[in-house]
């Protein structure tokens, strides 16, 4: 459940910039679509839906379409679902937060959403986002639900960060040719919008905006809560947690604690030596197996 | 409200001084602000037969339907009266039967009744309960007149919309409730985990482990189901988290497998177990019925309770209420032709009209006949339908319903209502909350209130003493 809400939130935040993105430059908006689509991991399913990019079927398949699993009205339908189906394990206001949160945006997408009014309906899935995590946050014990539900969010976020820089990775290497242009400088911001972390990211780094700079900050400060390092560590808190009420450990555990090393006493340059992008896709791949792996102990399948 | 004339019946004048000095609009206002609350908790039900995403409200009515401290009292005794001998009946019909043996009931009405559970005989549940919540069914058809319609022995639903319209009135109408005393009802939950655990099996000794049985997210009752478990602080599960583990039910946790006392079922006795009822069954878990006979879980309620709820037996429950409590029944019973008699039905073949025919196992307002009501071609239905299975019906007169006032475009208007009070039964006590749930016909003249047909509910309150 906190998987998809998670996954709604990022979504909402990755048309946003690439709203922007479109908005900024006129030539090549295709990319910026596409890298929407990809970063979303729905790139197959829009093509077999339509055959070419066109930002106004973009913002609809990733929006509404009932076939995408992925679109925000599919997500947040499947969120509320489960919590229907867990609302044992859930406060009355983290459900009822849930609940308000699928009728104000499955209302707000009935209907297909015209460029005007994208912005606003992009703002109502993160605001209802912000409130079942408010509530979350502010009703629910600390015990393993609150663990799992973390864990959730984590395991979402992580995968979503890695995959917005692995889209984007290309801009992000050092090569001589771009660096200092304008184009560069939009699709960095662009990377920083799609995390939120625009202001986050001045404060850390107070000069001009880098490459290397943004890809230490996404992968490896322990301090911005959509960084990697920041997932991961997150994520062996809240196990850990779970383990210390369980009295024992489990296999999550240890592939946990060898991703946390991953990102622990290395600087960005050695990563970039050993190579970005795969680095980026063993980080998708692990988390991935991470996820099946809770499931698995913890008897999250029936 | 108004009772014969133009006066306003005491339990409403207190209510009826606030409502002349309303604002209709407000009220309508404050109604739609309901609806928004209920949608807000989830508090929807499926339709069968619909679309599985189709969650439908059941409409509300913001006006309550409001009775005395004194009215209350006399039906509550009735209640208690009618509760305590389903249960003794219980007992005797899966032992010495000496209800039949005195020949109060015909053998066949037992022999040949499918709601009769064989596996149930001479075996005693945990605490000689077998209904632990019974949901009556009691319409008004006098000033001090109450008939009961029907007895929900089995998993009587609709307690969490009695809940939840409290909630609700409580939260738009604060007003209200400063000014009129209304016995409150919101401790049920506490009452039914209490009720539940005093039932649990012998050997328990520490705190008993109290689960509801769901058959799952697309059941009409499913928002009641977890809504219960999570008001009563238990766990809610479904049939592929359940499996016997030595001996015991367990249901699935994150640490594996954890033993269950008591299981508060909201799943039909011929699901609940693939291994001794239907082998087909997706809804229960293998071996129920062992762990439950061997005396190591508590079902809530008992299998083979139904034969109590029978429509067939519920003609019968005049004698059986005098033959158990030794007392003349408080509650009135419609008077009921069963078409397996040949004399009621030709009866009932020649006052098709007038009567309405209901199956004998039937439920939800399903499969039913209102004779006043029908077409000329539903009338014909019927007559082949009895003819071909006249065991499979009963008839009964259509009673002349009480009304209360609903609020409408045009302001209040007569609506015919039912009432459902919900009954907890422990070895030791019967606990009956004050009220139930009152259900409310919203079309004008109509007599079927059930939610699968449009019905609505409202508030219903009893006064304190004064």
């Amino acid at each position: 459940m906190f998987r998809y809400l998670e996954r709604s939130e990022n979504t909402a935040r990755l048309l946003d910039a690439g709203l922007r993105l479109a908005l900024t430059r006129t030539s090549s908006a295709d990319d910026d679509w596409d890298s929407v689509i990809s970063t979303a991991g729905v790139r197959d399913g829009y093509f077999e839906r339509h055959r070419d990019l066109e930002a106004s079927k973009v913002v609809d398949f990733v929006l509404r379409d009932p076939e995408n699993p992925s679109s925000v009205r599919s997500v947040i339908t499947e969120a509320r679902n489960n919590a229907r189906r867990v609302r044992t394990a859930l406060t009355r206001e983290v459900w009822e937060a849930t609940n308000q949160s699928w009728l104000t945006t499955t209302a707000a997408l009935d209907q297909p959403v015209p460029d005007a009014d994208l912005p606003r309906v992009l703002n109502v899935i993160r605001q209802e986002s912000a409130l079942v995590r408010g509530a979350l946050h502010g009703t629910m014990m600390r015990n393993e639900i609150f663990n799992f539900a973390r864990l959730g969010s984590y395991v979402e976020r992580a995968d979503n960060t890695a995959r917005i820089l692995d889209v984007k990775y290309y801009v992000l290497l050092p090569s001589a040719r771009h660096v200092g242009s304008h184009l560069d400088n939009v699709q960095w911001t662009s990377i920083l919008r799609s995390v939120s972390a625009e202001r986050a990211f001045r404060w850390a780094y107070p000069g001009a905006i880098s490459p290397r700079g943004i890809a230490e900050f996404l992968i490896l400060d322990r301090r911005m809560p959509r960084s990697l390092a920041f997932c991961y560590r997150q994520m062996g808190k809240n196990l850990g947690h779970i383990a210390d009420e369980h009295g024992t450990r489990r296999p999550s555990h240890d592939l946990a604690d060898e991703l946390i090393d991953r990102f622990l006493d290395r600087g960005i340059d050695s990563i970039f030596d050993a190579g970005l992008h795969e680095f980026l896709t063993q980080t998708i791949a692990d988390t991935a197996r991470l996820g099946a792996q809770i499931e698995t102990d913890y008897r999250f399948t029936a | 409200m108004y009772g014969d004339g133009t006066s306003v019946r005491s339990p409403y004048r207190d209510y009826e001084q606030w409502f002349v000095t309303e604002d209709p609009k407000r009220l309508h206002r404050i109604s739609t602000e309901a609806e928004a609350l209920f949608r807000r908790t989830g508090i929807t039900f499926n339709v069968y037969g619909q679309d599985e995403a189709d969650e439908r409200l059941i409409p509300f009515d913001v006006v309550p339907r409001i009775l005395t401290a004194s009215e209350w009292q006399r039906l509550a005794r009735g209640i208690e009266q009618r509760v305590r001998a389903i249960n003794a009946f219980l007992h005797d019909i899966y032992h010495r039967q000496e209800i039949i043996r005195a020949g109060r009931i015909p053998v066949e009405m037992i022999s040949t009744n499918d709601a009769f559970l064989p596996e149930m005989i001479g075996f005693t549940p945990p605490g000689g309960v077998y209904t632990h919540v019974v949901g009556i069914d009691i319409v008004r058809t006098g000033p001090d007149e109450f008939t009961v319609l029907e007895d929900n022995a089995r998993t009587p639903s609709g307690v969490s919309y009695m809940l939840e319209n409290r909630e609700t009135m409580l939260r738009v109408f604060p007003e209200l409730f400063s000014t009129i005393r209304v016995r409150p009802i919101g401790n049920y939950p506490q009452k039914l985990r209490r009720s539940l655990e005093e039932c649990a099996p012998g050997r328990t000794a520490d705190q008993p482990t109290v689960a509801v049985l769901t058959p799952g997210m697309h059941n009409s009752a499913y928002f009641e189901h977890s809504f219960l478990a999570d008001q009563m602080g238990a766990e809610l599960v479904e049939s592929h988290d359940l499996r016997v583990v030595d001996g015991r039910l367990a249901m699935r946790t994150t640490r594996g497998h954890e033993p269950i006392d008591v299981l508060y079922r909201r799943v039909d006795d011929e699901y609940l177990d693939p291994l001794n009822f239907r082998p087909d069954s997706v809804l229960g878990a293998a071996g129920t019925m062992d762990v439950y006979r061997a005396g190591n879980l508590t079902l809530a309620n008992a299998p083979g309770s139904g034969i109590a709820d029978d429509k067939a037996i519920y003609s019968y429950m005049p004698e059986i209420v005098e033959f158990y409590t030794g007392e003349r029944p408080i509650l009135e019973n419609v008077p009921t032709w069963r078409c397996a008699e040949p004399d009621a039905l030709s009866h009932v073949l020649s006052n098709l009209t007038s009567l309405v025919v209901k199956e004998v196992h039937g439920s939800g307002g399903y499969g039913m006949l209102i004779g006043p009501a029908a077409s000329r071609r539903e009338l014909a239905d019927f007559t082949r339908k009895l003819e071909a299975d006249p065991a499979n019906y009963i008839a009964q007169p259509t009673l002349s319903l009480s009304t209360v006032p609903v609020l409408t475009r045009k302001g209040l208007a007569p609506r015919h209502v039912d009432l459902r009070p919900f009954v907890l039964v422990s070895p030791n006590s019967i606990d009956i909350t004050p009220g139930g749930l009152t259900r409310v016909a919203m079309r004008k003249d109509s007599l079927v209130v059930n939610s699968s047909q449009g019905g609505g509910t409202k508030d219903t309150w009893v006064l304190e003493d004064r």
